[in-house]
C-alpha cells in the first residue's frame, strides 16, 4: 500500500506529517495503533497537517498514518432512524457494547450502520430500465411511520442488467446491478457513501411558501418559519434555547427529525432520548424516536468531531429529503461548533479575525445555512431541509461574531430574552427584537389556508404590542396611573397577549402543542375583547369598571381552560363578552 | 533500557522543550531530577519529531540548560485510588500530604478521564434536600447534576456550599453511601481551613477527600487538581457506588492558571487573553458529573466561582453557566442587606429541576409555585425600579402590593439562618403564604385548581 506515512508533530488534536506527498485534502485518515479517525486539513510541500477526531494521548511520532483515499464521509443507508450517532456517525450504542462500559474508549471501529440486521426489500425497478442518481430502485420499511427509499447514487446513471427477488437482505447485499454508459458494472446494495461537506445535489429550488407549523404559538403566528427555511435561535445560558429547540423538534410537521447536541451537555442528550422514546407522535402514534435521528457530540467529547458533527447531521437530513421527506435539523449549539473551529484555527496558527475566530468563520456558516431549502430532487419527488441553529452569545452579546454573521445568513431571527426568562416567560423570544423575513413568502399560504383574517389579527396583535412597547418607556418613568383609559387599555390587552398567547407552557397537555386552527381563535376572541372594551371607553365608561369583570384574567387563562379539540368553546367566550360589556353599557345609562 | 537526557534546550515559564528524546508520546509523564537530587514531574505537551516540550508541574525555578537529567517514565498521568482514598489530604496533583503515607493503589486511572457515552447516562431525577428554601423550592438541587455557585470576593458562598454539605448529607439516606471530595483551587489557607473545621465540626471528615491547591502552590499543579479530584470521585461514584458532592473552588483561579499557562505557550489568545479552547476545558470538566447505568453512585457537582468584578458576562462564569445545568448567583446587594443566603432567585435556575419535582418527588403544586413566585419577583423589581423614580408613595396599590411581597419574600423565604434546615413542605408552606400578600387575579401562572387548593389571601 502506498498510501502510509508517520507522525512527525503532535499538538493537540493536531498532528503533522513531514515531507509527505502521500494524502489528499480533505482525506480521512487513520492514525496510530488505535486507528484514531482524522482529517487532513492542511498541506503544503514540507507538512501535512491532520486533525484527530479523538484524544491523542499515547500517540508517538513515528506511529503510522493510513490514507483510505477518500474524504470524510458518512454511510447512507437504511438503520440512521431511531439511532443515535457521534460526530462523525459512529453508533453510540453499539460503541457503549462495544467498550463494555460507560466511557467511550478510543479507537473504537464500528460501523456506522448495523450490517447483520436483515431488512424487508422491495424492488421497484425492473431489468432493461434506465436509472439516473437518485432514482429509487427499492424501497423497506425502516420504522413503522418511514419507509426508506433506495436510491442510485446522484453520480451514477445506466441500465438495470440484474435485478434480485424481493425478500430480506443486509445493506451490503447486492440488490440489483446497474451497467453505466462505459459498460461498467455497479452493484447496487442498500446503502451509498456520501463525503459529509459537499452539499447532496438536486434539480432545482423551490420557493420558501410552505410553512413549518410548529404549534409554538409566537413562532407560527408572529415569527413563522417556512418548510426548508434557516432560523437563528440567539440566547444566554438558561434563556431557553435547548428548551424551544426540544419543543420545535417534538411538535413541528417535519417528517424526519435530526437532532444535532453539538458540543452542549450529556444531560440533555440522555434527556431527549429518554423524553423522545416515551412521548407519542400525534400524526403518527407511534414514538417520536421513530421519526428522529441524534448525533451527540457532547462538550467532553473529541472537539475536531464536534466540527464535523453538524455536517454530519446535514448530510443524513439531505439523504432523507432525496427521498422526498420534509426535514427538520436542530443544530444545538452552532457556537460551540464556531468554537471548536477556533480551537483547530488556533492550533494550525493561522491568523486570527474577530474575537480569534478564523477569517473564514463566515463563509464556512453559510456553507451551512445555504444546504437548507425546499427542493425538487433529482428523481422528481418534492423535500425539504429545514435548519434551526441555536446560537450561544458571549455574555449574551449579540454583537459577537458568531451571531452576528448567523444573522446574515438566516432569515429567522429568534432572539431570546434574559428578561424574559427570569420573569419565566417560556418560550423567551423577544417579540420587538425577533424577526421573520419569510412573511411575504408565506403570507398566500396563510390566506388559502386560514383566511384572510389571520393576516389581519397578526397585524393588530403586533400593532398593539408596538404600541404597548412605545407606552411602557412612558410608564416606566411615571406610573401606568397616570395614561388615559385607551391606553391603559392597550396596556391591559397587551398583558392578556403576552401571558394568555405568547407565553407557552411546554409541560401542559394542552398547551404544549396549539394547532393553527385554535391561534387563530385565540387571536380572534382576544381582539373582540380589545374592541368591544374600546367601544366603551369612547363611551366615557371608566376601564376600572371593563377590567373588574374579569374578562381579562380568563381570556389569559383560555390557553388552559379550552381544549385543543373544543374550538366551538370560543363561541361562549366571544358571548360571554358581549354579554358582560353590554350589560355594563346598559347599567351605565340607566 | 532506561535513558536519561541531560540538560535541556530551551526554558520558558512553566515549559521546558528537550530534542533529540526518542520514543516519547503524548500526554506521557517525565521525571526531572535536578543536580540538588530533587524530582520534580513534568508532562509531554506537544511533540515535533525529536523535539518534545514538557510542561513541569513544579515550578521552572533553579532549573539551567545543563543541571537536570530527565528520564521518560511510559505513562500518562495517572491517580492511585483505593477505597482508603476517603478521609485523606493530598495535594493539587494528587499526592498524600498528611503523612500517613502514600495511598496502596487498587487501581490507576488517567486522569484526563474519558468522556461518557451519552447513551450510558441515566438522566438525573432524584432530588437533593438541601434544608434551604430558596434552593429547594426555585432551584432544586438534582443527584448528578453540576450547579455552580456564582459569587464575588467577600460574599458568603463557602458558608453556602458547608450548609449545603451539612444539610444534605442529613437527608441522604443516613449519610451511609455519602462522601465528599473537596478540591481547592487558588484559594487562601484560610479558605481551606474553613472548609476543613467545618467537616470535622460536623463529623464527616472520615467521608472527605481533600485535595488542596493553595494561593501561593504551583499553577501548574492547578490544572490537575480538578482533574483529579474529579478522578477520585468517578471512582468513589461508578466503582464503589457512592453518592458523590465535588465542591471545586475556585474555578476562576483554575482558568487564570490556564490562561497563564497557554499564554507561556505562545497560544493564540481568546477573549480576554483567556484561551480559545476555555469551553472544551471546562466541559471536559463539569461533564464528568452524572450517574450512569449500571452503577448506583453519582457525581453531583457544585463548582464556586468568583466572578471579577462580579460581571456574569466574564468568560468564566459565562462559559461556565453554557455548560453547567444552571447557576445559583449570589448577589451583592442582598448581602449588603444582611440577608444570607444572598440567593439573587432571578438570574439563577436549576436545569433538571423540572423533571425532579412535583407529584411522586416533592408536591404537585411545586413547579407551578415556582413559577409563580419567580414572576412574581420579577414584577417586585420592576415596582422597585419605578419607585425609585416617582417615589413608593405614588405607585398603584397593586404595584403597592408587590413592594411589600417583595420585602417579605427576601426577608422570610431568601434569607435563613446558616443552621436552620427546612423541609421541602415548610418551604413550599412559606412560598404561598407570602403569595397570599398579592390579589388572586394577580397569579396567573398557576391554574384554577391549584390555587383553590393552596392560595389563602393575607387580608382575610
Amino acid at each position: 500500500m502506498e498510501n502510509k506515512d508517520v507522525i512527525f508533530g503532535i499538538n493537540g488534536p493536531v498532528v503533522t506529517v513531514k515531507n509527505s506527498r502521500t494524502f489528499s485534502m480533505m482525506e480521512m485518515v487513520y492514525v496510530g495503533k488505535e486507528r484514531l479517525v482524522g482529517e487532513v486539513i492542511k498541506i503544503t510541500d514540507k507538512a501535512t497537517t491532520i486533525q484527530v477526531y479523538e484524544e491523542t494521548t499515547g500517540l508517538k511520532p513515528g506511529d503510522e498514518v493510513v490514507g483510505t483515499g477518500a474524504p470524510m464521509n458518512v454511510t447512507l443507508g437504511p438503520g440512521i432512524m431511531d439511532n443515535i450517532f457521534d460526530g462523525i456517525e459512529r453508533p453510540l450504542k453499539e460503541i457503549e457494547a462495544i467498550t463494555k462500559g460507560a466511557f467511550i474508549s478510543r479507537g473504537a471501529a464500528v460501523s456506522p450502520l448495523d450490517e447483520n440486521k436483515k431488512w424487508d426489500v422491495h424492488i421497484t425497478v425492473k431489468k432493461g430500465d434506465k436509472v439516473t442518481g437518485g432514482d429509487i430502485y427499492a424501497t423497506l420499511p425502516e420504522t413503522r411511520i418511514i419507509e426508506h427509499k433506495v436510491m442510485v447514487p446522484p453520480n451514477l446513471s445506466g441500465e438495470i442488467v440484474k435485478v434480485n427477488k424481493d425478500g430480506k437482505y443486509s445493506i451490503n447485499e447486492t440488490v440489483a446491478v446497474l451497467k453505466d454508459s462505459e459498460g461498467k458494472t455497479h452493484d447496487l446494495t442498500l446503502c451509498q457513501k456520501w463525503p459529509i461537506r459537499t452539499p447532496r445535489p438536486v434539480r432545482q429550488k423551490l420557493p420558501a411558501d410552505v410553512p413549518l407549523i410548529t404549534g409554538q404559538r409566537v413562532i407560527d403566528t408572529l415569527l413563522p418559519i417556512s418548510k426548508g427555511g434557516t432560523a437563528a435561535v440567539p440566547g444566554g445560558f438558561g434563556a431557553g434555547k435547548t428548551m424551544t429547540q426540544h419543543q420545535l423538534a417534538k411538535w413541528c410537521d417535519a417528517d424526519i427529525i435530526v437532532y444535532v447536541g453539538c458540543g452542549e451537555r450529556g444531560n440533555e442528550m440522555s434527556q431527549v432520548l429518554q423524553e423522545f422514546g416515551e412521548l407519542i407522535d400525534p400524526k403518527s402514534g407511534r414514538p417520536m424516536t421513530d421519526r428522529t435521528v441524534l448525533i451527540a457530540n457532547t462538550s467532553n467529547m473529541p472537539v475536531a468531531a464536534r466540527e464535523a458533527s453538524i455536517y454530519t447531521g446535514i448530510t443524513l437530513a439531505e439523504y432523507y429529503r432525496d427521498m422526498g421527506y420534509h426535514c427538520a435539523i436542530m443544530a444545538d449549539s452552532t457556537s460551540r461548533w464556531a468554537e471548536a473551529l477556533r480551537e483547530i484555527s488556533g492550533r494550525l496558527e493561522e491568523m486570527p479575525a474577530e474575537e480569534g475566530f478564523p477569517a473564514y468563520l463566515p463563509s464556512r456558516l453559510s456553507e451551512f445555512y445555504e444546504r437548507a431549502a425546499r427542493v425538487e430532487n433529482l428523481n422528481g419527488t418534492e423535500g425539504s431541509v429545514t435548519v434551526i441553529g441555536a446560537v450561544s452569545p458571549q455574555g449574551a452579546d449579540f454583537s459577537e461574531p458568531v451571531t452576528q454573521n448567523t444573522k446574515r445568513f438566516t432569515r429567522c431571527f429568534w432572539a431570546l430574552d434574559k428578561a424574559l426568562a427570569y420573569a419565566r416567560h417560556y418560550p423567551a423570544i423577544n417579540w420587538m427584537t425577533s424577526y421573520s423575513e419569510y412573511f411575504t413568502d408565506l403570507d398566500p399560504w396563510f390566506e388559502k389556508n386560514l383566511g384572510r383574517e389571520f393576516i389581519e389579527y397578526r397585524s393588530k396583535i403586533n400593532a398593539i404590542l408596538q404600541e404597548e412597547n412605545k407606552l411602557m418607556e412612558i410608564v416606566k418613568l411615571i406610573g401606568a396611573d397616570v395614561l388615559p383609559d385607551d391606553q391603559k387599555l392597550i396596556i391591559e390587552t397587551a398583558r392578556v397577549i403576552r401571558v394568555g398567547f405568547l407565553q407557552q407552557n411546554a409541560f401542559h397537555k394542552d398547551d404544549t402543542y396549539v394547532p393553527l386552527e385554535k391561534q387563530q381563535l385565540m387571536m380572534k376572541t382576544i381582539l373582540h375583547l380589545h374592541e368591544v372594551a374600546q367601544e366603551l371607553i369612547t363611551r366615557n365608561i371608566p376601564i376600572s369598571r371593563i377590567t373588574s369583570l374579569g374578562l381579562f384574567d380568563k381570556l389569559t387563562k383560555m390557553k388552559y381552560d379550552i381544549p385543543n379539540d373544543k374550538p366551538e368553546m370560543f363561541k361562549d367566550y366571544e358571548k360571554e363578552i358581549d354579554e358582560a360589556l353590554n350589560s355594563t353599557l346598559t347599567a351605565e345609562f340607566n | 533500557m532506561v535513558l536519561d537526557y541531560v540538560g535541556v534546550k530551551e526554558i520558558n515559564g512553566s515549559l521546558i522543550v528537550l530534542e533529540g528524546v526518542q520514543g516519547a508520546f503524548n500526554e506521557e509523564i517525565v521525571d526531572i531530577r535536578l543536580d540538588d537530587g530533587t524530582i520534580r514531574q513534568g508532562r509531554i505537551v506537544q511533540m515535533d519529531g525529536d523535539r518534545v516540550v514538557i510542561q513541569v508541574f513544579e515550578s521552572t525555578r533553579n532549573i539551567s540548560l545543563k543541571n537536570t537529567r530527565t528520564r521518560l517514565t511510559g505513562k500518562p498521568m495517572e491517580m492511585p485510588l483505593s477505597r482508603e482514598i476517603i478521609g485523606r489530604i493530598l495535594n493539587g496533583s494528587g499526592k498524600p500530604i498528611d503523612g500517613l503515607g502514600d495511598i496502596y493503589p487498587e487501581k490507576k486511572a488517567n486522569i484526563n478521564g474519558t468522556p461518557l457515552n451519552p447513551v450510558s447516562r441515566v438522566y438525573p431525577k432524584n432530588y437533593i434536600n438541601t434544608g434551604i428554601s430558596t434552593i429547594d423550592t426555585l432551584i432544586t438541587l438534582i443527584r448528578g447534576q453540576k450547579l455552580p455557585i456564582f459569587s464575588g470576593s467577600g460574599m458568603k458562598h463557602n458558608e453556602l456550599a458547608v450548609q449545603i454539605v451539612r444539610q444534605a448529607k442529613i437527608a441522604d439516606d443516613d449519610g451511609k453511601g455519602f462522601c465528599v471530595v473537596f478540591a481547592a483551587m487558588g484559594v487562601k489557607n484560610d479558605v481551606a481551613d474553613y472548609f476543613k473545621r467545618s467537616f470535622e465540626e460536623f463529623g464527616v471528615m472520615n467521608k472527605v477527600v481533600m485535595l488542596l491547591n493553595l494561593a501561593n502552590d504551583p499553577i501548574i499543579e492547578r490544572i490537575l487538581t480538578p482533574k483529579c479530584a474529579l478522578t477520585v470521585a468517578e471512582y468513589l461514584a461508578f466503582e464503589l457506588d457512592m453518592h458523590v458532592l465535588v465542591i471545586m473552588t475556585d474555578m476562576t483561579s483554575y482558568a487564570e492558571a490556564l490562561r497563564e499557562f497557554s499564554s507561556s505557550k505562545g497560544e493564540i489568545p481568546g477573549r480576554k487573553g483567556y484561551p480559545g479552547y476555555l469551553y472544551s476545558d471546562l466541559a471536559s470538566l463539569y461533564e464528568r458529573a452524572g450517574m450512569i447505568k449500571g452503577s448506583k453512585g453519582s457525581v453531583t457537582q457544585i463548582p464556586i466561582l468568583t466572578m471579577p468584578n462580579d460581571d456574569i458576562t466574564h468568560p468564566v462564569p459565562d462559559l461556565t453557566g453554557y455548560i453547567t445545568e444552571g447557576q445559583i448567583v449570589l448577589d451583592r446587594g442582598l448581602q449588603g442587606q444582611g440577608i444570607y443566603p444572598p440567593i439573587d432567585i432571578l438570574p439563577s435556575l436549576s436545569r433538571l429541576m423540572k423533571d425532579g419535582i412535583g407529584e411522586g418527588y416533592t408536591r404537585a403544586d411545586h413547579q407551578a409555585l415556582a413559577n409563580q413566585l419567580f414572576s412574581s419577583y420579577a414584577k417586585v423589581i420592576d415596582a422597585r425600579s419605578l419607585a425609585s423614580v416617582i417615589g413608593a408613595e405614588e405607585l398603584s396599590p397593586i404595584d403597592k402590593k408587590y413592594l411589600v411581597f417583595g420585602e417579605q419574600f427576601e426577608s422570610r423565604f431568601v434569607s435563613q439562618k446558616f443552621t436552620e434546615n427546612r423541609t421541602i413542605e415548610q418551604s413550599l408552606d412559606l412560598g404561598w403564604e407570602l403569595l397570599g400578600l398579592l390579589p388572586r387575579g394577580e397569579l396567573d401562572r398557576v391554574d384554577d385548581k391549584i390555587l383553590d387548593k393552596y392560595y389563602k389571601s393575607a387580608e382575610e
